[in-house]
């Protein structure tokens, strides 16, 4: 190896090790009882105690189900609702186009998490407080969803939509047949960025939601660490590495989609 | 082909259809978007209600309340400073692991999952995690500093680093994810390009500083703006580490909103103060739009 090349893997390296260290510490931390998590023995005891504790001490098992529901119910309605609007702009002439198109793209400037003032009194005045509809609603309809798909849908060659026309597929059949294989692509990095854009919201799953039975895991793990459990750091780790698990484990499986959804979907 | 009148029913039928494809998002974009939009605009400009006393018009009271009220003066000092900082730190870290993990090194893969990796967290677990380190006494880094001969500090309960360690948790959270672009930017550097400034005897830093720079110059623009959009809505973080005490020398300008409305519960104020946040973060975000064209121009 060059020199210049051994400085350049040295650097990275060092770079590497200096951003992975608070999980590592994290990960330490989870496995090693109070007393041994201060002083790094590599001797000390492994245990899964911690696990068991923070899983008793919050029901992070609801919160657990709350958050996949709600990620769930998120990205189907975005998908469903992103589609059909993406497919009209794509593909229709009509009156009102360019009209509707822009007042679209107003939640590019004003994102929901701007408006939480607003929203929740929308929220409070459909008797939705502490509904897990309530922490989705908002984002439904997603302006950079709609221009994603657009931008795609644009892209399918009119030879075979006419040809599936003539052969007599309807809007919906054409949709379905023609512009959603076609688009499969930008429809999992959307997917993918969504799920973990919305794993990660917090302020507002804090304010629609009051109660331990609708709070989501952020939420769950804020309100764990802070009211109950003092200076407990093992169990506070344990909590947040739950917190984070599965998508970090799901990071680690598909690197390679993650990094280049998040790139396609430029940012969010 | 068709007559006129085919001509127009076709037209009507296909407005009729494109109509019902679009009502769903347009109904929610109305609730959800739109209207709170307007309303938080009508809100900032009447009073906040209060037992018998109802709302009423207030014109630009809660702006001139603004001007005069220093804690926000704070907010929005605290808040340029964190960008001013956060930002530069960033988008040079990203950078450098970019150029790094362009350079064909061994241990690549792994190298870039380590940088990547705080992406992927929600940030109210990544500052729990750093929470332990900045622990009076037995956190890692006063230990660190202990080991030093250094004395420790209280790094999240001292107004004089508070915002700072807020701001690393920040950096080492999204620098990873900036590294991302420049990554896919570098790579899109046409090798030839290179090797011509190599020919023509360019060090290094030449290539670096007079062809990779200007290339990558609309990625960089694209990274600025969608950290400044982050600099200003940086939240989450500071429920977990300050809640932008001590005597409010970390608290940002969506914190204060949230205190305002759901804390202090008056909600014109924080309406006016939502104002400004999407004066800002608007701003930022047409910025990008109207040089969204010129990037796609430039590569």
């Amino acid at each position: 190896m060059k020199p210049a090349t051994s400085l350049l893997t040295l650097s990275a390296w060092a770079l590497a090790l200096l951003w992975i260290m608070p999980l590592l510490f994290a990960l330490w931390a989870a496995f090693h009882q109070a007393a041994d998590v201060a002083h790094f023995s590599l001797l000390a005891p492994l245990t899964l105690d911690n696990f068991a504790r923070a899983w008793k001490a919050a029901p992070f098992a609801r919160y657990f189900l709350n958050t996949f529901l709600v990620v769930t119910l998120i990205l189907a309605a975005q998908l469903v609702v992103c589609v059909l609007a993406a497919y009209a702009f794509a593909r229709y002439r009509f009156a009102g186009r360019s009209l509707l198109f822009a007042l679209v793209m107003v939640q590019l400037l004003v994102m929901p998490n701007m408006l939480i003032v607003e929203n929740y009194h929308t929220m409070a005045q459909l008797g939705l407080i502490n509904h897990l509809l309530a922490i989705g609603l908002p984002y439904f309809a997603s302006a950079f969803g709609i221009f994603l798909l657009r931008q795609i849908f644009l892209s399918v060659p009119h030879e075979l939509v006419d040809a599936a026309s003539i052969e007599g597929a309807g809007p919906l059949a054409v949709l379905w047949h023609v512009y959603l294989p076609l688009a499969r692509p930008v429809l999992v990095a959307y997917g993918l960025v969504s799920v973990s854009y919305h794993w990660n919201d917090f302020l507002w799953p804090l304010i629609v939601t009051n109660s331990p039975d609708s709070r989501v895991l952020t939420v769950g793990l804020q309100v764990f660490s802070t009211a109950d459990q003092g200076v407990d750091w093992p169990l506070i780790s344990t909590a947040a590495l739950m917190t984070s698990a599965p998508l970090l484990v799901a990071f680690l499986l598909f690197q390679r989609h993650f990094v280049q959804s998040f790139m396609r979907a430029g940012i969010r | 082909m068709l007559n006129p009148k085919q001509g127009a029913r076709r037209a009507w039928r296909q407005t009729l259809l494109a109509w019902a494809l679009l009502a769903p998002a347009l109904l929610l974009l109305t609730t959800f978007t739109l209207y709170p939009a307007l309303s938080t605009l009508w809100q900032s400009v009447m009073s906040t209600p209060s037992g018998q006393q109802p709302t009423q018009f207030v014109g630009t009271r809660h702006f001139a309340q603004m001007l005069a009220d220093p804690v926000f003066r704070q907010v929005m000092r605290n808040n340029l400073l964190y960008a001013l900082v956060s930002i530069p730190a960033s988008i040079a870290l990203a950078l450098l692991m970019a150029l790094l993990m362009n350079a064909r090194i061994p241990g690549r893969a792994l190298a870039r999952m380590a940088y990547f990796t705080p992406t992927v967290l929600p940030l109210v677990a990544a500052a729990n995690i750093w929470l332990f380190f900045y622990t009076p006494g037995y956190g890692l880094l006063d230990q660190f500093m202990h080991g030093l001969g250094l004395p420790g500090r209280n790094w999240l309960g001292e107004p004089a680093t508070a915002l700072w360690a807020v701001t690393v948790v920040a950096v080492w959270k999204q620098a990873g994810f900036f590294m991302i672009f420049y990554l896919a930017a570098l790579q899109n550097i046409p090798q030839h390009l290179i090797d011509a400034a190599r020919i023509e005897g360019a060090s290094a830093w030449q290539v670096f500083h007079r062809v990779t720079l200007p290339l990558i110059g609309p990625t960089t623009l694209f990274i600025l703006i969608n950290a400044v959009i982050g600099a200003f809505s940086l939240v989450d973080a500071l429920f977990v580490l300050t809640n932008g005490g001590p005597d409010n020398s970390s608290n940002l300008l969506l914190y204060y909103i949230y205190q305002n409305a759901f804390q202090y519960w008056d909600t014109g104020y924080a309406a006016a103060l939502t104002v400004v946040l999407i004066a800002i973060l608007g701003l930022a975000s047409w910025v990008q739009f109207a040089s969204m064209g010129r990037r796609t121009h430039y590569q």
